[in-house]
């Protein structure tokens, strides 16, 4: 028993993004065929000479027909997947999976998110029906809880936490600026951020995610058909998803300023891509910054920063554009947008793109390092569902 | 020996200051303070909490059936009652059923259960709405009250029935039509007339059959909704040697159905072994049940007396107590209403939901809240929690969230002895939390969505 991954079997070999924003004048099915008609012709391939798809979407769309019928497939097998937030990155490692068995030469992975029907700001969950006991509480909320406990925990001032936040969204403002398909392409200084009025614990609405409408998708093969497709492939090094278990929400030793289903997640995906020094050896990551705090947490978390260190790297910007290890150089979910379930192929598009050096020039990262990381979370501190991807452009 | 076992009174956090009315309403309001339930409490819930309080003092005594009255019921058609037998975990053969309509119900099931074979929980609770600006509005108070009744060998006796009078007569005075939220009254000398002459019926009838007499009485307590004549007939009735009970008017208000239990349970906090305390209740005739005071008070130490209550509260806008009563319907949150319960989910928690049991682990001792899910890990026990106080470890506050009163103020208690819960504050203010504070656990009504009440408890601080 052993999580042995599928470290260069599988390429990426074409992918494609929507602009992530108030789509008001287009459904789930438009974005969806933007988004699968740009992969395809990235690797290209029509739609029929793909074996199988998996479509991610956390609610806007039951079953695989979500995507079969405004895509007009004709006999293909199409599966819906929902990992709340990793949605998308789980619908990859389902095509990347099924390519690696050898069922099929060839698949899709295509994740997307109409949010902006439900007449309501923000995201609002499917509604299950329950007992009435659960809590009701927005992610804002329960994710600002980290905020005092890691102050508290390694003696940040207030001031100085506040700053800290506002860095890593102005940090990310500031890219997502130089990214004509954000939801939000304006610059915010740190001062602009801290004076915010505060809607959940210490957060402001511009310490959280993007809520915008959009579509992500990829085409992937066996490594060793990569070169039919593409001169440039990414090759998928470590897929890795942790399950969390809740047990953190209601155990009185989780102090909140940390995930364990992160790093339990990275652990795995390191060991499966080789990588011992995350910080050193990758050339960028994207992470999943719903809401600044998890940001922070995620650096540490990850391994880019040791424990109580990230909010002064943070300041010393070691996470900018270019800085040592740039973090959300595409600006994230923050000033990308969030579509729940486009937003994890969303981040792979980002490596697609500056791996390969096709990011536009004023946002285009120092590429001597050849690996890129991705992570996605969904849920809340002490309960969530993990996601970490590896790729780069050198195979093995 | 028949009598009274346990008894508590429960009076809501908030305080509406009655001067701040008639800048609003351009009319009414007066001197003092009334109770106001707060926007998560209704009968059901406040009936939970003096019950609560009773059962504590009197650990040991199982009622073997619970009365709840109420003239401002939850729910029409189900029993409240239900709820507040889940919520104090008591077992499935004791019987638990509704009065109500009227005050003078919580008066007579308690004479029923003084007369019945077995231990009786009698809850009375009421919430006292009338038009802006209105006498009732003022005058009217919110809360509960609960009575354990009891036989010596049931447990320690501390009031024992020595008898009772009555006087029954049909006359209108004071009447509403069900889902009015205002009572219409008669000109007031008519019902004082009528008041005054039942009353004097009632207790010379209850003298005889307590074989007490007048000057005997050491503890007097008339209430009733007619304030003037209760006023009038406490005069007529005291002697030299009998103290006139406070009929919390001036902080409280009257609580109608809960109100004569929350007076005996007031004047019992601190009674001496001895007194004869006659409770008067004045509602649509006259009720008269005169007790002796025993040793055992001595040794009976009430949850949290009716005193300290009437002391605490916090103060609340007449805004504030105007939304939640929905008289004056403010812009909700643009948020998605909650969904209702499931009835049947519902119904498989119970346990979790109405008496806030968890689960502990038989090999770890590990507590969780919810209760783990059997079979997935070792063998589990029930552990109740409902009682257990617990420290906030952290907290935040929401202004995002759906709330029926925004904003949501919310923290992570870790229980005394074990245990971890995020959940909802109640009773406090936004900015009145701080890591560390102390908390004990509360039974709410969190939302209702298609007519039903979404019940299941929150944390508030313990003050006093």
């Amino acid at each position: 028993m052993a999580s042995h991954g599928i470290r260069d079997r599988v390429a990426i070999v074409g992918m494609g993004c929507t602009r992530f924003a108030e789509h008001f004048d287009k459904g789930a099915e438009e974005l969806l065929v933007e988004g699968a008609n740009d992969a395809l012709a990235g690797a290209g391939l029509a739609k029929q000479e793909i074996d199988a798809y998996w479509v991610g979407t956390a609610q806007s769309g039951m079953s695989g027909m979500t995507l079969s019928k405004p895509l007009e497939l004709e006999g293909k097998p199409v599966t819906r997947v929902e990992n709340m937030c990793a949605t998308g990155a789980e619908a990859l490692r389902q095509a990347a999976y099924a390519v690696a068995s050898g069922a099929y030469d060839t698949a899709m992975a295509i994740g997307v998110e109409k949010v902006k029907d439900s007449g309501y700001q923000g995201l609002n969950a499917f509604p299950i029906p329950n007992d009435g006991t659960p809590r009701t509480l927005t992610a804002a909320a329960m994710f600002s809880m980290v905020v005092p406990a890691y102050a508290h925990k390694y003696g940040v001032d207030a001031e100085v936490m506040r700053e800290v936040l506002a860095r890593i969204a102005s940090k990310n403002h500031f890219n997502g600026a130089r990214n004509p398909r954000a939801q939000f392409r304006k610059e915010m200084s740190v001062e602009q951020l801290v004076a915010m009025p505060r809607v959940a614990g210490d957060l402001s609405v511009f310490d959280c995610a993007g809520v915008a409408d959009g579509s992500a998708a990829a085409v992937v093969c066996r490594a060793e058909d990569a070169h039919r497709y593409t001169d440039r492939p990414l090759y998928i090094k470590a897929l890795s998803l942790v399950a969390g278990n809740g047990k953190p929400l209601t155990d009185p030793d989780y102090d909140y300023t940390t995930f364990p289903e992160i790093v339990a997640c990275a652990a795995d995906a390191y060991a499966q891509a080789g990588v011992v020094d995350p910080r050193h050896e990758l050339a960028m990551a994207e992470v999943h910054d719903c809401f600044t705090p998890t940001e922070l947490v995620l650096m540490e978390d990850l391994g880019f920063a040791d424990r109580g260190t990230a909010w002064k790297e943070v300041l010393a910007g070691a996470f900018d554009l270019h800085g040592d290890l740039p973090v959300n150089p595409d600006g994230g979910l923050k000033s990308f947008g969030h579509p729940v379930g486009a937003s994890g192929l969303r981040m792979m598009f980002e490596c697609w793109l500056q791996l390969r050096r096709e990011a536009p020039p004023e946002r285009q990262i120092d590429t001597a390092r050849s690996l890129a990381l991705t992570h996605n979370l969904g849920g809340y501190p002490g309960e969530m569902v993990s996601f970490v991807s590896i790729m780069g452009t050198e195979p093995a | 020996m028949r009598g009274i076992v346990s008894h508590a009174g429960y009076l809501p956090f908030r305080r509406l200051d009655r001067s701040t009315i008639a800048a609003v309403a351009g009319t009414g309001g007066g001197r003092g303070t009334r109770t106001v339930a707060s926007y998560d409490e209704d009968t059901t819930t406040m009936g939970v909490e003096a019950a609560r309080l009773a059962l504590r003092s009197a650990p040991g005594i199982e009622p073997a059936a619970l009365y709840f009255a109420t003239a401002a019921p939850a729910y029409l058609d189900k029993t409240n009652a239900t709820a507040v037998h889940a919520a104090l975990r008591l077992g499935p053969d004791v019987v638990a059923a509704d009065t109500g309509g009227a005050p003078r119900s919580a008066v007579a099931v308690l004479r029923l259960a003084l007369a019945a074979p077995e231990p009786a929980l009698v809850v009375a609770s009421d919430m006292r709405t009338g038009l802006p600006g209105g006498p009732d509005e003022s005058a009217g108070g919110d809360g509960a009250s609960a009575l354990l009744v009891g036989d010596a060998t049931d447990g320690p006796v501390l009031a024992e029935l020595l008898g009772a009078g009555t006087a029954t007569e049909e006359f209108l005075d004071r009447w509403r039509t069900p889902g009015e939220l205002r009572s219409r009254l008669w000109e007031e000398r008519f019902g004082e007339g009528k008041y005054l002459a039942l009353g004097e019926h009632a207790w010379g009838a209850a003298l005889k059959h307590a074989g007490v007499a007048a000057d005997d009485v050491t503890n007097l307590i008339v209430t009733g909704s007619h304030a003037r004549a209760a006023s009038g007939l406490a005069r007529r009735l005291a002697s030299p040697s009998s103290t006139v009970a406070d009929d919390l008017a001036a902080t409280v208000g009257h609580t109608g159905a809960a109100h004569p239990g929350l007076l005996l349970s007031s004047v019992l906090d601190s009674a001496d072994p001895g007194g004869v305390v006659a409770l008067v209740s004045l509602a649509d005739g006259a009720d008269v049940l005169v007790f002796r005071v025993t040793e055992a008070v001595r040794g009976f130490t009430p949850s949290r007396p009716v005193a300290a209550q009437v002391a605490g509260g916090g103060p609340l806008a007449y805004g504030k107590f105007l939304a939640w009563r929905g008289v004056l319907p403010v812009e909700p949150p643009r948020r998605p209403e909650p969904a209702r319960v499931s009835a049947s989910a519902a119904g498989r928690h119970t346990g979790w939901k109405f008496g806030f049991v968890g689960s502990r682990s038989v090999e770890t001792g590990d507590i969780t809240l919810p209760p783990a899910v059997a079979g997935a890990g070792g063998p589990l026990e029930p552990v109740p929690m409902s009682g257990a106080r617990g420290t906030v470890a952290t907290f935040t506050v929401d202004r995002l969230a759906y709330s029926p009163s925004p904003p949501v103020v919310f923290a992570v208690v870790d229980f005394d002895g074990g245990g971890r819960l995020p959940v909802e504050l109640t009773d406090v203010d936004a900015d009145g939390v701080a890591i560390g504070d102390r908390v004990e656990m509360t039974f709410r009504r969190l939302s209702t969505s298609d007519g039903i009440h979404n019940y299941f408890w929150k944390a508030r601080p313990v003050r006093g």
